[in-house]
């Protein structure tokens, strides 16, 4: 039997991972895309994992709407990349450094 | 197991705002090529219409509907009141602005009314799912919203990053969810409260949970540490976006911050209580000080933004009801300063021209002596110097502050409110006794933006000669709680 503090862990360590993303990537914009979805299913771990140990369904259904809102949240902002890109003509995050002060 | 219809009536508001952005969105495809503005009217009636739905059902006591997920009482629909009102007068600027600057479309309203159905549901939200809905379908509309002028890279550039960090917030909010959820078992804001209360949770997943929600409403809210995207985006988004998002989203986010600490959580009034503290002090020491060297003037607002959610802060720390009203004072007031500063840039902008530096300021009293005075209310609001509303708003926070028994933070606060008005009076110096660059007169961009800035300037004085009533709305609002 796999114990809750486990399946926690894995939360937080999906939860560190995504920050490391998008906190050190200088490369490439997708990467820190990708670090937010990491960052949802950190979340949806957490939230399954605890809706299972307590008996309850109400996490699983939260769960359901956060899939469905990154799958939004994604489609804006593979839209803005592509804007970017247009923009630029390069998608590193070091380019997008005009605006500061 | 049998189902109950729930009592819709009292989200009659935003079924019909809903309705209509709706039917709006599809119009708009068709009125667009042969009526330029239908779209922009129809979103205004939207808005009307909605205000007249939530005028005629006016909350007395409260209401909770749809299995315990949305709840409707005289604070909520007092914060809806006043985003509608800030709404309308934010399209009413944003239509001259997008026709000036080339890029008007029938989108910018859409998205906007979208943004306005968010802000409340999370005005209205009485659990995780229904509040981190409609933090979710404002931010998305204002995302698109700052990236609609295609071919500016400054503005894609900052919808970038405010992408980014808005997703990030959002991310650390949810952790903060999942973690009250397993700590309480529940999702409902008053089960959540009446748990923590209880003291069966388990007392360290609960100060995690708070931990990640406050920093995710932070990062809303644009509160110091979590701040960095607020001068980028206020200065890279068109001015119009700007006025948009620096404004209503303030009221709605106030209004999840008080939910959450206060409705969800009273039983960890020591948790949060610090946090917020240290919050509140670094926003109001960065927010006077940083914006002291800014030349641009929405990055100069901006950080002004940063200081004043360090003082509506303070209202929240006190941890009293008297504290939040005066909060919810606050954020009225700095919504509609807001609406009055930006609203300025935008009246004197041109094509190709955003006016936004304080430089292009320089003799606006030579060019224009109205609109100098104008801006000279504006100034004096957002400082805090009577008779205007802003020095209403200070007071009441510092001196809820002072009665809570933190002196020494009131002490603080006075003096960044000192220090900041040193940049308001830059603006002011800049408007009166520099020379202007070119002599000629300066007009508005049009006659009806000339009103409209004359006539929120103005109100931001009327509401400071008799600031009693809309206090004491926001102080009955609270204590019907």
């Amino acid at each position: 039997m796999i114990a809750l503090s486990d399946y926690l862990i894995f939360g937080a360590v999906l939860f560190t991972i995504s920050m490391a993303g998008i906190f050190l990537n200088r490369k490439n914009i997708i990467v820190l895309l990708m670090s937010i979805e990491l960052l949802l299913l950190a979340v949806n771990t957490n939230l399954v994992a605890f809706s299972h140990y307590l008996n309850d369904v109400t996490g699983q259904i939260f769960v359901f709407f956060i899939l469905t809102v990154a799958a939004a949240e994604a489609a804006i902002g593979l839209a803005i990349i592509v804007l970017v890109f247009r923009n630029r003509k390069s998608i590193n995050v070091d380019d997008l450094g005009s605006l500061k002060g | 197991m049998n189902f109950v219809i729930p009592a819709f009536a009292p989200a009659i508001p935003e079924m019909v705002l809903l309705a209509m952005a709706s039917f709006i969105l599809v119009a708009d495809t068709f009125w667009s090529k042969r009526y330029q503005f239908a779209t922009y009217y129809a979103t205004q009636i939207a808005l009307i219409v909605a205000a007249y739905f939530i005028m005629t059902s006016f909350a007395t006591t409260q209401v909770i509907t749809f299995d315990g997920s949305f709840v409707r009482d005289s604070f909520a629909d007092i914060l809806k009141l006043f985003i509608i009102l800030v709404s309308l007068g934010i399209f009413l600027f944003s239509k001259e602005y997008l026709l000036q600057h080339k890029f008007y479309s029938g989108e910018y309203f859409v998205l906007g009314l979208f943004g306005v159905l968010g802000m409340f549901v999370m005005v209205s939200a009485h659990n995780f799912i229904t509040l981190y809905l409609g933090l979710e379908i404002m931010s998305l509309a204002m995302y698109a919203m700052i990236a609609l002028r295609r071919d500016s890279s400054d503005a894609v550039e900052s919808s970038m990053k405010y992408f980014v960090l808005g997703a990030l917030a959002t991310g650390m909010l949810l952790y903060g969810f999942s973690m009250l959820y397993g700590a309480t078992g529940s999702i409902t804001l008053p089960e959540v409260a009446q748990i923590i209360e209880s003291g069966k949770a388990d007392a360290v997943v609960l100060s995690f949970g708070v931990v990640f929600v406050v920093i995710g409403l932070a990062f809303k809210l644009g509160a110091v540490p979590f701040h960095m995207w607020a001068p980028d985006v206020y200065h890279g988004a068109p001015t119009a976006v700007t006025l948009y998002l620096g404004t209503a989203p303030k009221i709605a986010a106030f209004a999840i911050l008080y939910r959450l600490l206060v409705e969800g959580m009273p039983g960890l009034v020591a948790d949060w209580q610090t946090l917020i503290i240290i919050m509140s002090i670094l926003s109001m020491i960065v927010g006077a000080i940083v914006a002291i060297v800014q030349e641009n003037l929405k990055r100069m607002l901006a950080y002004s933004g940063i200081g004043h959610v360090g003082f509506l802060l303070l209202g929240i720390l006190a941890a009293n009801p008297d504290g939040y009203a005066s909060a919810m004072f606050y954020v009225i007031v700095y919504a509609l300063t807001g609406v009055a500063g930006f609203g300025m840039i935008i009246a004197l902008s041109r094509t190709g021209h955003e006016f936004d530096k304080i430089a292009d300021f320089k003799g606006l009293n030579a060019r224009n002596p109205w609109l100098a005075l104008m801006m000279l209310i504006i100034m004096f609001s957002m400082a805090g110097i009577p008779p205007f509303i802003g020095f209403f708003a200070k007071i009441l926070v510092i001196e809820e502050v002072v009665k809570a028994g933190f002196t020494w933070i009131a002490v603080i606060a006075v003096i960044t409110a000192v220090i900041s008005a040193f940049y308001y009076l830059r603006v002011l110096k800049a408007i009166y006794f520099d020379k202007p660059n070119d002599e000629s007169p300066l007009n508005p961009i049009s006659s009806q933006l000339n009103w409209a800035v004359s006539f929120v300037s103005i109100a931001l004085l009327v509401l400071g000669l008799m600031p009693s009533s809309l206090i004491e709305l926001c102080y009955q609002s609270i204590g019907m709680q």
